[in-house]
């Protein structure tokens, strides 16, 4: 709950800097609404420290990557980029629908707990609580936002507010990956930090050729099914999905 | 020319899709094949990218930098095809059985298909898939041996890697969007046009952009402190795909810092750049260094000491001066056949003795009478003693860099290669020189990956040293009359023939390059901004 509980500090946080970032004029229409679908995908990642399903969890990163899905739409309608749109139609079919139906598929069964799919659990994989963990990822979320902020890059497209939070995004990602330790969260941790790139890329490369978005998201599909098929593997030996045991290789 | 490029794209990966779908017995044969015409077509590239850079379409390009890297691939991936029809063959231990040696051979092409296009994309983006595409095939073949440890190491592996690639994707885009402000929207993050306009790029993007690069980039080079799951990996995956990850794999990822560090260094200049490489460069050669001593399994020994080898080339490079390029140059291609040849010959001795325990493994020059020296030999050249390629290598870019002023970094350098020779070449000598007890009883042993087993016990497992579906020449001779130790001879020809070839290359790199290889070297010095300084 804690995670919840944080959020309005953070999003406030967040709203203060948005009317520093633009000096004393409000923002815009665009700008805000924009910056606050930028929020949406941030709390979206810090929701993911406490989801204790495996299928909420990939539910999860499904509404964080259809929130994406907005934002590419918002920038294609607003901007004329007609590029954008196929962008945010593929982006949705890959990352909302393929990725997450696939990993569900491939992770039937799972880790479930008396023969019952909806509890394929991995609550008990925090390294610390969860309101340690949500603490630390807030101070790490605002390095990262002010400090892309003091970048000082700027892009013709989105606000620049929204290029800290996607910063912040990838460094919360980079948290979840560290405080959980179950195979299911830490692959969603790089499928959300691969949206935290994408946030970036919308901020600062909207123009970049729709070639190379589709060779990204379809080497994205690629990762989400090398994921599963390994966390299989992990989970046909370890019999739990807990990285706990994954020890006896280091010196 | 271009035709050569299309052979290359096209062989391995229709070697790839007939390892798939025919017997184990056409795969090999394909794959050998496959391997030797890739690094035959490798050299046909070799002395038109000397003169001129090669492209085709806008998508594929070669240059001198491409081809140095391309021929270390090539080269390691012709003999590693030719070792592994020694090294899966017949039942011993150390290959996965059944079905998945079909997938391991197809994964074999694959990977080397991935390794070779790498270098001959002619954008930032195709890198970047082709490096990611690498990292996907390189972990499935990390877990193909189904064990507990093979597991664990390509979980590992596949998160951090694919987390660094996460960060090179966005050191990609912050390259478009630096490149974008200069070049308008119409740009495609071609590399050519980005270094043509890179004097006038936006100052704090590059930045960035090069620190991202050197970090994503080299979590899967394996710089310190981003290496962690590369002794894991190595010593986890069959050793054909050690021996490709080690030589090649790592290579081609600092090909791409490479090309980050080309850009970089026309627009902010030589100096930050540099000094970003010489960071994680000398904390790789320390940290590898200290840990090359006490190694308890041989092919987390040799893990190590390619980071050591990544920190020497990313230091290299931070001196700047063109006798250091041009060592760094010679040390990929050094470092891809000695590196190759000592996990080969590890390989050897491992699948010998059915342990990976250096505790465990004694009397390697007895029983081996041609993989035994060739290791020893490799493991001599890895720690850069004269007559072989990386003491030439080694000595270039030292004299570079006492040319260029960095003196405490040389001396850093030296004392590191030297105190990490001294870790290596101790494990080794006692695998390979001192004798193996001749045990008096035997029982049936349990499990040779994960306890410390005695020797005689691992022993048994790796008797079987016969390998009836190969058609190479057995030299076996029973040496112990009463011991049912381990008998002397090679468990299969292939496994030396490229051993062998490699120890002459790197003779030849060491003794007398061949001149275009000087003529490819001075064109990517140049590339590099080695005429600058």
């Amino acid at each position: 709950m804690s995670g919840i509980v944080a959020a309005p500090v953070l999003a406030s946080t967040v709203l203060a800097s948005t009317g520093l970032a633009s000096t004393v004029a409000a923002p815009s229409a665009l700008a805000g609404g924009a910056s606050v679908i930028a929020v949406g995908v941030l709390l979206a990642e810090f929701g993911m420290f406490r989801q204790a399903l495996l299928r909420d969890q990939v539910r999860l990163y499904a509404v964080q990557s259809g929130l994406l899905s907005v934002l590419c739409i918002v920038v294609a309608a607003t901007r004329h980029l007609p590029d954008v749109y196929a962008l945010a139609a593929l982006s949705f079919a890959l990352k909302v629908v393929i990725v997450p139906v696939v990993l569900r598929r491939m992770l039937r069964g799972i880790g479930a707990i008396g023969g019952d799919p909806r509890w394929s659990d991995i609550a008990g994989s925090h390294a610390l609580s969860v309101a340690s963990a949500v603490l630390i990822a807030i101070v790490v979320a605002a390095f990262g936002f002010f400090t892309a902020a003091a970048l000082g890059l700027r892009s013709p497209v989105l606000p620049a507010t929204a290029l800290s939070i996607s910063v912040a995004v990838i460094l919360v990602a980079f948290v979840l990956m560290i405080v959980r330790r179950d195979v299911i969260s830490q692959a969603i941790g790089f499928l959300s930090l691969e949206n935290g790139v994408s946030l970036t890329a919308l901020v600062v490369a909207a123009g970049l050729p729709l070639i190379l978005e589709i060779a990204f998201l379809f080497d994205l599909l690629v990762v989400a099914v090398v994921f599963g098929l390994l966390i299989r593997v992990h989970h046909g030996r370890a019999d739990s999905l807990s990285t706990a045991e994954l020890t006896s290789l280091k010196g | 020319m271009p035709a050569v490029l299309l052979l290359l794209l096209a062989l391995p990966l229709a070697a790839a899709l007939i390892c798939l779908c025919s017997p184990v017995a056409v795969g090999r044969v394909v794959t050998a094949l496959s391997g030797t015409a890739s690094f035959a077509a490798v050299l046909v590239l070799v002395p038109a990218a000397a003169r001129h850079d090669v492209s085709y379409l806008h998508v594929l390009r070669v240059d001198a930098l491409s081809a140095v890297f391309m021929l270390a691939t090539g080269f390691l991936y012709a003999a590693v095809a030719v070792y592994s029809i020694g090294y899966l063959s017949g039942d011993g231990a150390g290959h996965p059985p059944g079905r998945r040696t079909r997938l391991l051979w197809a994964g074999l092409n694959l990977f080397a298909w991935a390794m070779l296009a790498a270098p001959m994309a002619s954008n930032l983006a195709l890198l970047w898939v082709a490096i990611e595409v690498t990292t996907i095939v390189s972990a499935l073949l990390v877990a193909i041996e189904d064990t507990d440890g093979a597991a664990e190491a390509a979980w590992k592996y596949v998160l951090l890697a694919s987390t660094g690639l996460g960060l090179a994707l966005l050191a990609t885009i912050f390259a478009y969007y630096a490149g974008a402000h200069v070049l308008g929207q119409s740009y495609d993050l071609g590399f050519t046009q980005l270094l043509s306009v890179a004097g006038r790029l936006p100052h704090t993007a590059v930045r960035l952009m090069f620190v991202l690069a050197v970090l994503g980039f080299g979590t899967k080079m394996g710089l310190v402190p981003v290496h962690t799951w590369l002794p894991d990996a190595h010593s986890e995956a069959p050793t054909p795909v050690s021996a490709l990850l080690s030589g090649s794999l790592l290579a081609v990822s600092f090909y791409a810092i490479l090309r980050f560090y080309q850009v970089t260094q026309v627009a902010l200049g030589p100096a930050f750049p540099r000094n970003v490489l010489l960071v994680f460069g000398v904390a790789s050669l320390v940290l590898s260094m200290l840990y090359l001593f006490g190694q308890r399994d041989v092919k987390r020994l040799l893990a190590y000491s390619s980071v050591e080898h990544m920190g020497i080339l990313a230091v290299g490079v931070s001196f700047g001066a063109p006798a250091a390029l041009a060592g760094v140059l010679l040390h990929v291609l050094g470092h891809a056949a000695a590196k190759g040849n000592a996990f080969m010959g590890a390989g050897a001795l491992v699948r010998k003795l059915g342990t990976k325990q250096i505790m465990a493994i004694r009397g390697g020059l007895d029983l081996l009478p041609a993989s035994g020296p060739l290791f020893l030999l490799a493991v001599f050249a890895l720690g850069a003693m004269p007559p072989f390629g990386l003491f030439r290598s080694e000595f270039e870019i030292v004299a570079g860099g006492l040319r260029s002023g960095s003196y405490a970094a040389a001396a850093v350098l030296i004392i590191a290669v030297t105190i990490a020779f001294a870790g290596l070449a101790g494990s080794v000598t006692r695998m390979l020189m001192l004798p193996l007890s001749r045990p008096s009883l035997s029982r049936p042993q349990a499990h040779p990956e994960r306890t410390l087993v005695p020797a005689h016990a691992a022993a048994v497992a790796g008797a079987p040293a016969a390998d009836p579906a190969s058609a190479a020449p057995q030299i076996t001779r029973v040496t112990g009359v009463t011991a049912p130790g381990p008998a002397r001879g090679e468990p299969s020809a292939w496994m030396v023939v490229p051993v062998a070839a490699g120890t002459l290359a790197l003779l030849w790199l060491g003794l007398h390059p061949p001149a275009v290889l000087d003529e490819l070297f001075a064109r990517a010095i140049t590339l590099l901004g080695g005429g600058a300084s």
